[in-house]
């Protein structure tokens, strides 16, 4: 499985068998320094990124300090800028993305990987990757045109009507908001949990299942106990590829949240998320506090998605202990 | 970040060189309200004069006041004027002023979405405001029904939805809220973006047009030249003389001629809210931000030489693209001014 790490035979030199020189005329070396080069400028690209974030938001990081974090005011006049709601916005949106997409991608993945016929399944892939390849504006203009109206006309007031007395569908319904924002990123996120975590379960082994089926379990007892548990953690990898996708999502997020620096227990209510204000502002933003500040905002939303990021893996590390450790690829 | 766009912007200006063979080229950056105008400028002006090349890239005012004061274009346009601070910034970095011009003009127009009303409302400066402050919240609240005999209003919640994007169509809206309303000068203030009291946040001008056009009782406002364009309804506003003006490029033209007689030297001036009669209160100049110093005098020279054909020809081109012309008092001394650029 992908997180067990498989000890390849070494491909290291044998000491003292070829000289430094030798072993560069025959390109392993070269071909080894060229590659180390290309795996290290990742590494750089994020150390700049963070530094360049980091150098570029000295002014609100001396003046509002944690309170950046914690305060709900953002005032380009005033020089007030706190960026709770827009942490709480992609939060929010990413987590009802998610809500939606997990369950209808892993669903759609297990059913093309374990019980359509590969023809269908293949066919079907094709749609997938065609959908994850759109340009989010698309689904933006999705949003707008279709989305919005459909939320303002049936399913808000339906909602409100049958669970109005929970908080999170309570007041006005304009169309635009958090709820809406969640499903389009939903939208655009399932193709990528259905296309992985397809892979993954098409790359079980066929021994697993069929050790499964010989102990007398059903086909869905084999899929669901045992090939699932058997990717869990390379589900998991397109979980957090469309957790990604969601957090940093712009246009299409800008186009259906209604842009309000609002905290609302009501996903009705409308939003704001980091990446649509950091779009929106930053061409007009005058007076260095401004911009900084919304440099600064860059810098919370690397840091949520390394959060995240780093809480995803601890994630798989103990699932991957307590059921599929078992499995080795 | 800043080394970073200005090496950008250099090898860009560079690459149009090389481009360009040898064909003289200025660079400029800012404004993107003026853009469509400015882009027909810069080509009727080019097909005149072939080996002047001017380059225009439509960043945001924010961006051009930005870029002309770290000395990476030639010139600067923004839709506000720049304040005290910013000038006092160039003048610090380069040890001579940056000039203003204006070139075209502007409006903002109140559009609106009332299910069976079909009337153009007459809007008075509080309902506006108070719609905009949260305070006015039905649209049959007595400060727009009181202007309003005859249309029959709805008890509904108003939706107020503004730009999301930082915007010059923004400053003069809350430049102009800033005149008619203390409160909201004091509470929000104007700028190109602003801690909105309510509302919803559109991005650009269709985005808030596809809100007012979507949402039932909603209320914003666009840009004139986007409503014309898309043939969007939007009201009548009561000027200070206590007229209610459509607007349009005639009663624009007639807000800068009213206010170009106290136009101050610099032309950093707000025309919201102006007297006369057949003034539409809405609306502003868009400027070009100019160094009054050039160490190229050919550079110089072309840039006069521009300025001057589009106070004069280059006039003739703005209404056929919606924008309303300069009044003759403000050409005659925008001439003048050219002077100063040494």
């Amino acid at each position: 499985m992908a997180t067990t790490t498989t000890t390849v035979p070494s491909a290291g030199p044998i000491p003292g068998s070829r000289s430094f020189l030798g072993r560069l005329r025959e390109g392993d070396e070269i071909v080894r320094l060229i590659t180390f080069l290309f795996a290290a400028s990742v590494v750089l690209v994020t150390l700049l990124l963070v530094f360049e974030l980091w150098q570029g938001s000295v002014l609100p990081r001396h003046k509002f300090g944690f309170h950046f974090f914690v305060t709900s005011v953002w005032d380009p006049i005033f020089d007030q800028f706190g960026a709770l709601p827009f942490i709480y916005g992609t939060l929010v949106t990413a987590g009802v993305s998610l809500l939606i997409a997990v369950p209808l991608g892993i669903g759609a993945a297990i059913f093309l990987a374990e019980l359509a016929p590969a023809r269908i399944s293949d066919a079907l892939e094709f749609f997938i990757d065609l959908l994850a390849a759109v340009p989010s504006v698309i689904y933006g203009l999705l949003g707008v045109f279709v989305v919005i109206p459909l939320m303002r006309d049936y399913i808000q007031p339906g909602l409100k009507k049958s669970f109005g007395f929970l908080p999170l569908f309570s007041g006005p319904g304009y169309g635009v908001g958090f709820l809406t924002a969640g499903i389009i990123l939903a939208i655009m996120a399932v193709p990528y949990i259905i296309s992985v975590s397809r892979e993954v379960l098409l790359s079980v082994p066929r021994d697993q299942r069929e050790a499964a089926l010989s102990l007398g379990a059903t086909r869905w007892e084999s899929t669901w106990k045992v090939v699932v548990p058997f990717a869990r953690s390379g589900i998991m990898g397109s979980i957090f590829l469309a957790l990604a996708r969601a957090l940093g999502e712009t246009m299409a997020v800008t186009m259906v949240i209604g842009n309000t620096p609002t905290i609302s227990a009501s996903l009705f209510s409308p939003g704001y998320s980091i990446a649509a204000v950091i779009a929106n502002e930053f061409t007009e933003a005058t007076g260095d506090l401004y911009l900084q500040s919304l440099i600064e905002l860059g810098l919370v939303l690397f840091l949520l998605t390394f959060i995240l990021n780093g809480l995803a893996r601890l994630l798989i590390v103990a699932t991957s202990q307590r059921g599929s450790g078992m499995g080795h690829a | 970040m800043k080394k970073i766009t200005g090496l950008l912007v250099a090898v860009l200006a560079l690459a149009t060189v090389v481009w360009a063979q040898g064909a003289l080229s200025i660079n400029g950056a800012g404004a993107t309200f003026p853009y469509p105008m400015y882009s027909k400028w810069f080509d009727e002006y080019h097909k005149k004069n072939a080996s002047l090349q001017i380059n225009y890239q439509s960043i945001g005012s924010g961006g051009g006041i930005k870029q002309v004061t770290e000395g990476t274009v030639d010139f600067g346009a923004s839709d506000g004027p720049m304040n005290d601070d910013q000038l006092k910034a160039y003048q610090d970095k380069h040890g001579f002023p940056i000039l203003h011009f204006p070139t075209v003009l502007g409006a903002d127009v109140p559009s609106y979405n009332i299910p069976g009303v079909t009337a153009e409302l007459n809007l008075t400066q509080d309902a506006i405001s108070g719609i905009f402050l949260g305070r006015i919240t039905k649209w049959n609240d007595p400060a727009i029904a009181g202007a309003n005999k005859g249309v029959n209003l709805p008890a509904n919640d108003i939706v107020v939805v503004h730009r999301s994007d930082g915007s010059g169509t923004t400053y003069i809206w809350t430049d102009y809220l800033s005149k008619v309303s203390e409160e909201w000068k004091n509470k929000v203030g104007k700028g190109t973006s602003v801690n909105w009291p309510v509302g919803l946040g559109g991005k650009g001008n269709e985005g808030v047009a596809g809100l007012v056009k979507q949402t039932p009782n909603s209320f914003g406002y666009i840009e004139l030249i986007y409503a014309i364009q898309n043939n969007m309804p939007y009201g009548r506003v009561k000027n200070s003389s206590g007229a209610f003006i459509k607007a349009d490029l005639a009663s624009v033209t007639a807000a800068a001629a009213a206010a170009a007689k106290s136009i101050p030297d610099d032309f950093r001036v707000s025309i919201t809210d102006p007297p006369g009669k057949a003034a539409y209160p809405i609306s502003s100049f868009t400027w070009l931000l100019i160094p009054s110093k050039f160490s190229d005098a050919t550079k110089r020279d072309a840039i006069k030489g521009f300025v001057k054909w589009m106070l004069t020809d280059g006039q003739n081109y703005t209404e056929a693209l919606s924008y309303a012309k300069l009044p003759k008092e403000v050409v005659a001394k925008e001439t003048k001014a050219l002077d100063q650029i040494q």
